[in-house]
């Protein structure tokens, strides 16, 4: 089990009180538990099991506008004592920043309603090893699939947040996936490929044999594939990459990128950076949502922001430190966005492979090519030759480049957008992308 | 020897008992504890963000009968918590019938020193030097828009208590000085990255102005980002520079050559042992055993001394990299290459320092003999797909090379090639092999882990480069 809300919240006073004590003028804590147990196989036999059991405080301390934090996985009050003492005589020696401070205190959140974010039940191993014989089962049904691997792992979490202004509130949360990996072989080459499933709740996870024969499908339909010649083309991204462009533009448009001048799309606001077919939307309050929270990791209440609205930038993400920064109040943004996602496009997606004649479908990237102070975009990449609405024939050892600014501006949406993951996005076209192979 | 009973209403006796009478049938296992201690200061956009230390502490409890690998960890080292994981293991491997294996090598030779940078060095003083950073690259050039620069220490204490109750100890100290400018002209930005660190104290990696080297690498490849044009794509030949661009070696080959992707037969190396995979004239090693480097461990996760291990001898791939399980489950021995991020995971067949020996050419007469190719000087960080043995990495700073010439900086961008294939297309070995400069961290399972990589320059005939310019 994890630690009851009693445990949490009272380690976490008994800190704010000592550094006060200590000399402190402001302070902030965060103490949390999780803890996981997963289940993995491989080729249709136990691999591995593995529990884990992870207690954590974070404590931030101020005096007048200086600051310094200290971590530990140690809560014995001994050690607490020791390294608050250390914190408190770090932040003495730190020089003053004017933009640090605590959330202005009419931001916090206040009020609570309940999102569904807590699953009680526990998964016994034994029944993880059934839900993961019968996706190994179904996974390796094919003969051609010569390694499967797959996981099942059962998480629960609790914190608390707690400060000196008098915020002290947190909560239990809960997550169970189940993930299959899969790899199959012909003669001319060897493939892999996966798919998962993660919900808050235990009963809404996909059936395990679909999964399995999902991720083998998909690993199958991947042998012997071609390398292309380079050329301009569309490009069509799977939902699982094109998640990863809504994660970039969230970067970009962090109110640290932005106040340091790092980012491709400081000045923006009010621009059109998308076309006006586009609106990002991040939703914090979704019930059972894997990106839903009750507040940011400073405390401040979260609201619904309408990010771009028919393809102009409206907001930045913005946290307490940053805002003072760029003169702007916080919206609930420290650690991030909640549950980011593309409204819908309003063409199906069979639709949306029969846009051009020829275009290439990807369904995965390699490397870390988002530069978000340039905007360039270069990555290695592994997909399909689409043809008159057709998947021809499997690519790979490819990349695609361009840069963000032209890419935003040529997003076409298909209407498949699902709640799969905490980011978002239906199926992706961007014209005039490059291509480069032979 | 820490003490990680010394709090604990747990004796090291008791400990001992646990392990011995949990690991009985089981064929191999230990109890890792691991205390850590780091220290991070950063300095950003003209003021010190932020100071934060962060001590860790836990144990890592693993019991492996044949294939299965049973593992519980936890923050708290007591009875009731030892005894808890205890039991999760054995309802994990109720019908484990192994016998133990006591076997482990023994070594005497240490790589680093026991210290503890963190405290070899004042809050204070590290402040100053980040301050004169900041100040010594804006006054340096009109063009500087942002400094961000940090130190980062870090000793880890680890013991390792084995069925039986023989313990083997390490305690590991590691530093990162890191330096990232961006310049703004004409309306155009570009940042510039470089950063030094190894196992060793502050005062001998920055001795006196040592720090100004790395501003003015910065310094020096954002400038040349600022005159780059957009990068070629398509198949060319490609120039790599000594050192870092290694990473090249650590993505193409190295993954594909760790024992658990082996044995499980899911690298495209799996079935290459004692066969031709690179050109001749390629050697590459993975040693754990150079002096103070980021990549060295005394001994690793497991206990095993680190070693200078062959993979790859004038083409002909020798060995895998293998911890104990998968050594045992191939026949063969851990190569001393077994690691963890921390207490939280798994031990892995993990690279240290992964270098691609000297040969006998000049870079000039790999350049000079380039029609039309890149130069690639340094480089931001890769990935491989060990199944299908594709790998990319992302390029910080390159040039075009045109009728035998370097011609003007190109825009960074993703080179994509084939390992398996990739060293055969090795035409050209240099005689200027260079480590890197201490700043690799390499994720596998989701786990980090420090490491260094080493080359020459080479000449690689063919490469997918993943440019704009059609």
């Amino acid at each position: 089990m994890v630690k009851d809300q009693e445990f949490l919240e009272k380690k976490a006073l008994y800190c704010l009180g000592l550094a006060k004590k200590m000399g402190a003028t402001q302070s902030s804590v965060v103490v949390n538990n999780s803890i996981s147990e997963t289940v993995n196989f491989r080729n249709k036999k136990l691999d591995e099991s593995n529990r884990s059991d992870d207690l954590g405080i974070n404590i931030t301390t101020y005096i007048g506008k200086k600051k310094s934090s200290i971590s530990s996985s140690n809560l014995l009050n001994d050690n607490l004592n020791t390294l608050i003492e250390k914190c408190v005589e770090t932040t003495k020696n730190t020089p003053e920043d004017e933009f640090n401070s605590l959330p202005d205190k009419d931001l916090l959140a206040k009020t609570i309603k309940d999102l569904n974010l807590f699953d009680d039940t526990h998964v016994e191993n034994d029944q993880k090893i059934n839900y993961l014989k019968k996706l190994e089962a179904s996974a390796s049904d094919d003969k051609r699939i010569i390694n499967t691997e797959s996981s099942f792992s059962e998480n629960k979490s609790n914190f608390i947040l707690a400060n000196s202004d008098g915020f002290c509130n947190g909560y239990k949360t809960s997550s169970f996936t189940a993930s299959s990996v899969t790899v199959a072989k012909d003669e001319k080459s060897m493939e892999r490929d996966y798919e998962y499933t993660n919900k808050c709740f235990l009963k809404d996870l996909d059936d395990a044999e679909e999964l399995g024969k999902l991720a083998a499908t998909q690993t199958i339909r991947k042998l012997s594939p071609k390398k292309i010649g380079s050329e301009k083309i569309s490009v069509i991204f799977d939902k699982r990459i094109a998640k990863g462009m809504l994660s970039t533009f969230a970067s970009a448009i962090s109110a640290s990128a932005v106040s340091r001048g790092t980012s491709f799309l400081k000045d923006k606001i009010n621009q059109n950076i998308f076309s006006k077919r586009i609106n990002i939307i991040d939703k914090p309050d979704i019930l059972k949502g894997l990106g839903s929270r009750y507040f940011d990791s400073e405390g401040v209440k979260t609201e619904t922001l309408k990010l771009v609205d028919q393809g102009t930038l409206k907001h930045y993400l913005i946290d307490t430190y940053n805002g003072k920064k760029l003169n702007l109040k916080s919206n609930g943004r420290c650690g991030g966005t909640s549950n980011l996602y593309f409204d819908n496009g309003n063409i199906s997606f069979k639709d949306l492979l029969n846009l051009n004649s020829k275009s290439i479908y990807i369904t995965e990237t390699i490397g870390h090519g988002s530069n978000i102070v340039t905007g360039d975009y270069s990555v290695g990449a592994t997909g399909f030759l689409v043809e008159q609405g057709e998947f021809k024939y499997p690519i790979n050892e490819i990349t695609i480049a361009g840069n963000f600014k032209d890419m935003f501006k040529n997003i076409i949406l298909a209407n498949d957008l699902e709640f799969k993951y905490a980011t978002n996005s239906p199926t992706m076209m961007i014209d005039g992308m490059v291509v480069a192979g032979k | 020897m820490s003490g990680f009973f010394e709090k604990s209403d747990l004796s090291r006796n008791e400990a001992e008992n646990i392990i011995s009478e949990t690991l009985q049938k089981c064929d191999d296992g230990e109890l890792y504890l691991e205390n850590s201690k780091s220290e991070s200061i950063l300095l950003d956009d003209n003021k010190i963000k932020n100071s934060n230390y962060t001590s860790d502490l836990g144990f890592g409890f693993r019991a492996i009968s044949d294939e299965i690998v049973a593992y519980s960890h936890s923050n708290e080292i007591s009875k009731n918590s030892l005894k808890q994981s205890s039991d999760n293991l054995k309802s994990t491997l109720k019908s484990a019938k192994g016998t133990y294996n006591h076997a482990i090598p023994k070594s005497n030779k240490k790589y680093y020193d026991n210290i503890n940078p963190i405290e070899q060095k004042s809050l204070n003083e590290k402040i100053k030097i980040l301050n004169d950073v900041n100040e010594y690259i804006r006054s340096k050039n009109n063009d500087v828009k942002q400094v961000t620069a940090n130190f980062l220490g870090e000793q880890k204490s680890i013991e390792i208590i084995r069925s039986g109750g023989e313990t083997l100890s390490d305690v590991r100290p590691l530093i990162r000085f890191n330096v990232s400018v961006m310049l703004e002209k004409n309306g155009r930005k570009e940042t510039g990255v470089y950063g030094i660190g190894g196992r060793q104290s502050y005062d001998s990696y920055l001795k006196e102005d040592n720090w100004k080297n790395v501003c003015d690498e910065a310094l020096r490849i954002a400038s040349v980002n600022l005159e780059s044009k957009p990068a070629p794509a398509g198949e060319m030949k490609v120039v790599l520079g000594p050192g870092w661009p290694a990473i090249l070696i650590h993505e193409a080959v190295g993954h594909g050559l760790e024992g658990d992707f082996n044995r499980k037969k899911t690298s495209a190396f799996h079935n290459l042992m004692g066969q031709k995979v690179a050109s001749e004239g390629v050697t590459i090693v993975d040693d754990g055993t150079i002096d103070n480097r980021r990549g060295s461990l005394t001994i690793d996760d497991e206990g095993t001394p680190t070693e200078k291990t062959v993979l790859i001898e004038n083409g002909v791939l020798k060995n895998f990299m293998q911890d104990r399980l998968n050594a045992r489950l191939m026949n063969t021995r851990s190569t001393g290459s077994g690691r963890r991020e921390n207490y939280r995971h798994v031990v892995l067949p993990r690279m240290r320092n992964t270098m691609m020996l000297s040969g006998k050419q000049t870079q000039e007469e790999m350049i000079k003999s380039v029609d039309k190719g890149i130069f690639a000087v340094s480089f931001g960080g890769g990935q491989v797909d060990i199944t299908s043995g594709k790998f990319v990495f992302n390029c910080t700073e390159a040039y075009e090379i045109i009728n035998g010439k370097i011609g003007s900086p190109i825009k960074g961008a993703t080179l994509i090639g084939d390992g398996p294939s990739i060293l055969k297309e090795v035409s050209m070995v240099g005689n200027d092999m260079m480590l890197d400069p201490g700043i690799g961290t390499c994720g596998k399972a989701g786990q980090g882990v420090p490491v260094g990589v080493a080359q020459p320059s080479i000449l690689i005939n063919k490469m997918t480069v993943g440019g704009t310019k059609l």
